[in-house]
This record gives C-alpha cells, structure tokens and sequence, in this order.
C-alpha cells in the first residue's frame, strides 16, 4: 500500500487501536489476576474463568437478558414494522405527526424515563393505583416477582420503537416508486405489495435493526439499575449480567472477576449477533 | 476556600472499565497494617499549621463550608479545599478509585464507622496513633471510640453519633389515640391501631434497609459480627439477631409497615401528611425532618426507643469520621486541620448550630446543648432525649469489614421476607451463607 494510502488509514487505526482492542487487550489481563481485601492482587491464570462458568449469579442474568431478548425484541421490531409500514402506506393522516411522536420517546433520555415509568407503576401514587381503583381489583401489578420483567420490557419497547421504526421506515423510502406503479398494474393489492415488495425491501434494515436489539438486551443495565431504588428486594444484585459487573467492581473489590464477566458475556453476545447476521443475510442471497 | 463540586460519575460500563483501569494501576496493594512511623508531635502539628499550605477536604457533611471558614479564620496560612462527595456511598467509591489510581487522593476523608475496616484492612489509612491522638480518647463517646480504634490503631476521628431515638407524630397520634409505645410489644400494637384506624396510614415504612436492620439487631442485643482483622466470625441467629427477628416478622406478615423505601421523594411527602406516623433513626434525623419535611412544622416530637424488656437500651445509626488516607500528600498538615475539626470548641460549635449530633462527651453534656428547645419539635427539649439515647448504646457491637459489600447483597437474601412476607431469619441465614463465601473469597478466615 502507498504512503498515501496508510495516511488515509492511520487515523482510523491509531482511534481503533486506543478505544476497542486497548480496552478489551487490558480487560483481558484483569481477568487472569484475583483482587483480595487481605492479600491484595495475585496473578489467578484462569481461575475466574473456572469460577464464572459455574457462577449461579452470573447465569441467572444471563438467562433472564436471553429471555427478554426472546420475547422483548420480537414484540419491538414487530411494532416499529407495523409503524413504519403503517407511515410509509400514504394511508394514514397526519403521518408526519405519528412518526415524531413514536421517535420522541427515543429523545427523552434513557434515566428520565425509567423514572417516569417507575413512578406510573407504583400503585400507591403512580397511573398503575389508578386504574386498579377504576376496575376495582389489581388488573396490573408492576412491582410483583411474575411482573417485574415485563415491566422493563415495557419501558425498553417504549423508548426504542420509534427509534427501530425510522431505521425500517428509511429502508421502506428506498423503494423506487415504479416498482410500486408496476405491482399496481399487475394488479396486486396492498397486502401483496407488502408481503412481496415491502418485506424485502426492509430485510437487511430489520437484520440491523435485531443486531442492535441483541446487543442492547445484553447490556440491559440503565432500567432495572434505576428500578432498584425504588424496588431493591425486586432486583437483585446479579439481575443483569451488566449490574453483576457493576456491582462487583464498585462494591465488591472484585474488578478482575467483573472484568472476567464482561469478556464471557461480550463472547456471548458476539457469538449470537453472527449467527443472526449469517441467517439474515443466507436468506437474503 | 475553593469548592468543587463532585461531578456525578457516568454510569455504566464506561465508568467500570475506566474504575478498572485505574484499579489495576496500582499494582499490588498488600494487605492488612497502617503505614509507616512519619508521625509528628503537637507542637510540629502547629507549628505546620502556622506555616500553612493547602489541604484537600472530601465530605458530604452539610456543616463543613461553615467549619472551614472558621478553621481559615484560625489559621489563614492554610487553604482548605472541600470537595462534596454528596453521601457515603459515593464517597467511598469515589476514595477507592482515587487510592487505586494513586492520584488526587485528599488529605482528609469523611467515612462511615462501618466503612472504615475496608479501607484500614487494605492498609489505606493513617493510623493517627503516630500524631498522639490516642491522648483525644477521653473526649469522645466510648461508641464512637471503639469505632474509630480497632486493630491496634486509631484511623479516624469522631465526627459525629447516631444513638437511635424514636421520632413520631404527635397529630397522628393523637388522632387514633394511641400513647408513645416504650416497649417492642406496645410498638406492634400501636402499628396495628393506626392501620385499622386507616388503611393508608402505618406506623413506620420499611422495605428492607440494611443500615436499619443491622442497628435494630444492635439494639436487641446481637453481636452477629466479630473481626479482630483475620478471622471474622458471622452468626446471624445469635440470641440478639432472633429476639429482632422474632419481634419483628409479625410487622412484616400482617403489613403493618409500608413498604416504602426510605428517602425517596414519596417518603419524605409521607412523613409530612402523616401516611407514616414513627421513624426510629439516628440522632441527627432532627436536621432532616427540618430541612426535607417542612410541613412536619410543630407537629414531631421525639422518644427513647421502644425496649425489649423495659431496660433502655440503645444502638447506633450512621454516624462518620474523618479520616486520614495512607496515600495523603500533606499529612502534617492533615492531621493539625482534622484536630482542629473533630476536636476543637470552634468547629464542634459551627457544626452543632447548622443540626449535627457531636461526638464528643463534653458539648453532648453542655447545658446548653441539653437545654435546647427545638421550635420543629414544638420547643421539646430534644437533644436531652437523644443524648440520654447516646449513654445506652449497647458496647461491643461490630461491623463487617466488608459491610458495604455485605449491604449491597442485603436486598437478594434478608430483603426478601419484606417482598414474600418470608421468614427473616432464613433470609439471615442466607445472608450470612454470602458473606461466609465472600469473605472467604476475599482471603479472610471466617466463620459462620
């Protein structure tokens, strides 16, 4: 390659090198050492390795950010498809004014909004008391164990349909409009249109658009980080994968284990993130 | 005096790797022991004090800007520098980053008693022996003493004490016609006439608060925590620990209490239209029913604690201390302004008139302190309730030496008999079963 070649590259490079493999090379080394309050720092191999895979804490929130992703991720981008669908028909009155108000959740910052949440579903004070006065039972019941989670997923759909809507609503913008008038004269209706023209026109933006789902529900941190101050007995230390680490490291005194955590849960995330990218794109060609 | 304000840490993983990096440029710590024979006289103290310099100052304490201002009036040649650390939790984690980093580390740290053995275990506080503040002993409360020296040092001076007291509404009270209760016994029951009375009303709020918890198992008695450095010893069913539990599980079963965390917005708004009626805490609540709760005006009043078996007995709840970092720059000096803070007439003054509860023996028996008629309180003679509290503090109670570790995982194990009404005790028990693997984890010797 030319000298003018890696001048161009040499900027990207030096950023990349500082903010992704340094960290991760350094979260790497933390993970061999063990942190003792009575006898400080020792070198451990891959002890926390042995310690993270039979960790009953650190499986737990990993099975309970698998089972929001499953069911939380589906229901989102299902409703951002229908918004985008929906705006994108020319069907619809006053389409501009929809698609501000499903983005504007996505503008109110992440801790704003759990706050406000938190403080609907309290049944004393908040939105949730309310209407179980109106119906006269407890319809909803937020801060219960059989809820809780539901609950976040509720808050998560919340804040980020709007923000998955415009990524498919822009691929769906990219349809060139003859293709369109073509479908029209071979007579084919909107549902048609939809299944035949629409559908895959977004599918690279929906493989995207879960990528991006799948990494958030992984590092689900913020929403029941917050929650915890007002339900501490509802959320446990270990809740997410995100929290044990966070936990470990600021109250714990056990940063190379939180580091060891983060390194297993990144592999795993990246692991499911390929295999969807595999899918999406096989199914694409 | 310069003031920076604390600027809140960015949460997440940023801030995690970040802590992480700088933890780890530490390198060994080594464990256990204070450092190492730099100490001074009184006469050097002063005269460094006379000489001057600047000192960095980390606390949360509301009182410290009017301290400081008469500490520089004293002496002018010293620049003092408070940094507001906002409260305990943030304080210490925000002292442990900087211990690690090996940079900015203040010359003087407020800490909670119950913090102090994981900073002082990992050898990152001065033991203050070497400045001749073992001859200070006589000054303060023999609670707030032992707090402060324990494993062959003395690594912090007094700030102030939270003997437990009993601070309740009298309007509600009298409403529902109900006497201030003096034993446990009488407690459930006025609980249970305030929530027949009205089922949005309780007693108390509770939903599982480990610094509540501990000083209520403090107060029946319990010793569930012994360390003498190494070897630690749990035993969450000691005879203490069941006699709370026991009293205390049918206030959980029947919702006696509400379920409402403590300082939150909807606490401090219950507290003044009197949806809760009672809160038993430390003694420096007045300052905080005055300051969050301005429509209590007149209508608080404040009680020994509830007792057992009628013999009063009292715990601590809260209370902190300055210390000195191992790590601190300007020791000499360090240890001339924290004298002057915790000990000297001038600033105990400064920080008794804006709501602190001192430590030390001779203002907590000053008549004028004891004569004090609080208008909150409706010109009850308050300070000569709390300071009979402070003479009752059950003695040889110990925390953890990695109690706030131990608190973060309270909520898992003990606070779920608040969510399920379950048993306290297996929740205890759970507990305990944690903190026996962490400790040992964290190479102490424990039992349990």
């Amino acid at each position: 390659m030319s000298a003018a070649g890696w001048s161009f590259v040499t900027p990207f490079l030096v950023v990349f090198a500082l903010m992704i493999i340094t960290p991760l090379v350094y979260s790497m080394y933390l993970s061999l050492f063990r942190n003792q309050l009575m006898g400080g720092t020792t070198f451990a191999g891959f002890a926390n390795y042995v310690t993270a895979f039979s960790d009953p804490k650190l499986w737990d929130g990993a099975g309970r950010v698998g089972l929001f992703l499953l069911v939380q991720v589906p229901i989102m981008l299902g409703l951002a498809l229908i918004a985008a669908l929906a705006i994108d028909s020319g069907r619809l009155h006053g389409k501009s004014f929809f698609r501000v108000a499903l983005f504007l959740p996505y503008a109110v910052p992440g801790v704003v909004a759990v706050l406000m949440w938190g403080f609907m579903y309290d049944d004393r004070l908040g939105l949730t008391g309310s209407l179980n006065d109106l119906v006269g039972f407890a319809l909803v019941d937020p801060y219960t164990k059989k809820w809780i989670l539901t609950a976040i997923g509720n808050i998560v759909t919340w804040e980020f349909v709007g923000y998955n809507m415009l990524i498919l609503y822009s691929a769906l913008k990219t349809v060139p409009n003859e293709i369109y008038e073509a479908a029209a004269i071979d007579g084919a209706n909107q549902f048609r249109i939809v299944r035949s023209i629409k559908l895959p026109a977004v599918r690279g933006a929906l493989v995207i658009a879960t990528i991006f789902s799948i990494l958030g529900s992984f590092q689900l941190f913020n929403e029941p980080n917050i929650l915890k101050e007002i339900q501490p007995a509802l959320i446990s230390s270990y809740y997410t994968p995100n929290i044990y680490a966070y936990n470990l490291t600021f109250v714990g005194n056990q940063v190379s284990y939180a580091a060891t955590v983060a390194i297993v849960m990144g592999l795993i995330t990246a692991v499911i993130a390929y295999v969807v990218q595999l899918r999406g794109t096989r199914r694409d060609a | 005096m310069t003031i920076t304000r604390n600027r809140r840490v960015a949460l997440g993983a940023m801030a995690a790797l970040l802590a992480a990096s700088l933890t780890a440029c530490s390198g060994d710590d080594g464990g256990g022991g204070g450092g190492g024979g730099e100490g001074a006289s009184a006469e050097e103290i002063e005269a460094a004090l006379e000489e001057g310099g600047s000192i960095t100052y980390w606390t949360w304490t509301p009182q410290a800007e009017k301290q400081i201002e008469e500490f520089e009036k004293a002496y002018p040649n010293v620049d003092v520098t408070l940094v507001d650390t906002v409260g305990a939790g943030e304080g210490n984690t925000k002292l442990q980053n900087a211990i690690a980093a090996g940079d900015g580390v203040p010359d003087v740290v407020q800490i909670e008693y119950q913090s102090i053995p994981q900073f002082q275990l990992q050898g990152q506080l001065t033991d203050l022996t070497e400045y001749g503040f073992d001859e200070l002993e006589s000054l303060y409360t023999a609670s707030t003493w032992g707090s402060v020296s324990q494993n062959g040092g003395i690594w912090g001076l007094p700030q102030d004490s939270g003997p437990m007291a009993f601070f309740y509404n009298q309007e509600v009270f009298d409403e529902v016609g109900v006497e201030v209760p003096t034993t446990w016994d009488e407690y459930i029951e006025v609980a249970r006439a305030i929530k027949e009375d009205n089922p949005d009303r309780c007693l108390a709020n509770d939903s599982g608060d480990p610094g509540f918890t501990t000083s209520m198992i403090w107060q029946a008695g319990g010793t569930p925590f012994q360390n003498d450095g190494e070897a630690v010893t749990i035993d969450l069913a000691d005879e203490g620990t069941t006699r709370f539990a026991e009293m205390y599980q049918p206030l959980i079963d029947d919702e006696l209490i509400c379920q409402l965390p403590g300082w939150s917005d909807e606490w401090y708004q219950a507290l003044g239209d009197g949806t809760i009626a009672s809160v038993a805490l430390g003694a420096w609540m007045p300052g905080i029913l005055e300051d969050g709760v301005p429509d209590g005006k007149g209508k608080w009043r404040v009680a020994p604690m509830p007792t057992y078996d009628g013999t009063p007995t009292n715990a601590e709840n809260g209370g902190s201390t300055e210390s000195i970092p191992e790590a601190a720059e300007n020791k000499l000096l360090a240890a001339g302004f924290l004298k002057w803070l915790n000990s000297s007439d001038e600033s105990i003054q400064a920080f008794m008139e804006t709501g602190g509860f001192p430590a030390t023996v001779e203002h907590l028996e000053s008549e004028e302190f004891l004569g004090y008629e609080s208008e909150y309180f409706g010109g009850q003679k308050i300070n000569e309730v709390l300071g009979a509290g402070a003479a009752d503090v059950n003695e040889g109670w110990q925390y953890l030496p990695w109690q706030s570790y131990a608190n973060s995982i309270f909520a898992d194990t003990v606070g779920q008999a608040w969510l399920d009404k379950s048993s306290l005790l297996e929740g205890l028990a759970a507990w305990q079963e944690e903190n026996v693997s962490y400790g040992s984890g964290q190479g102490f010797t424990v039992n349990g």
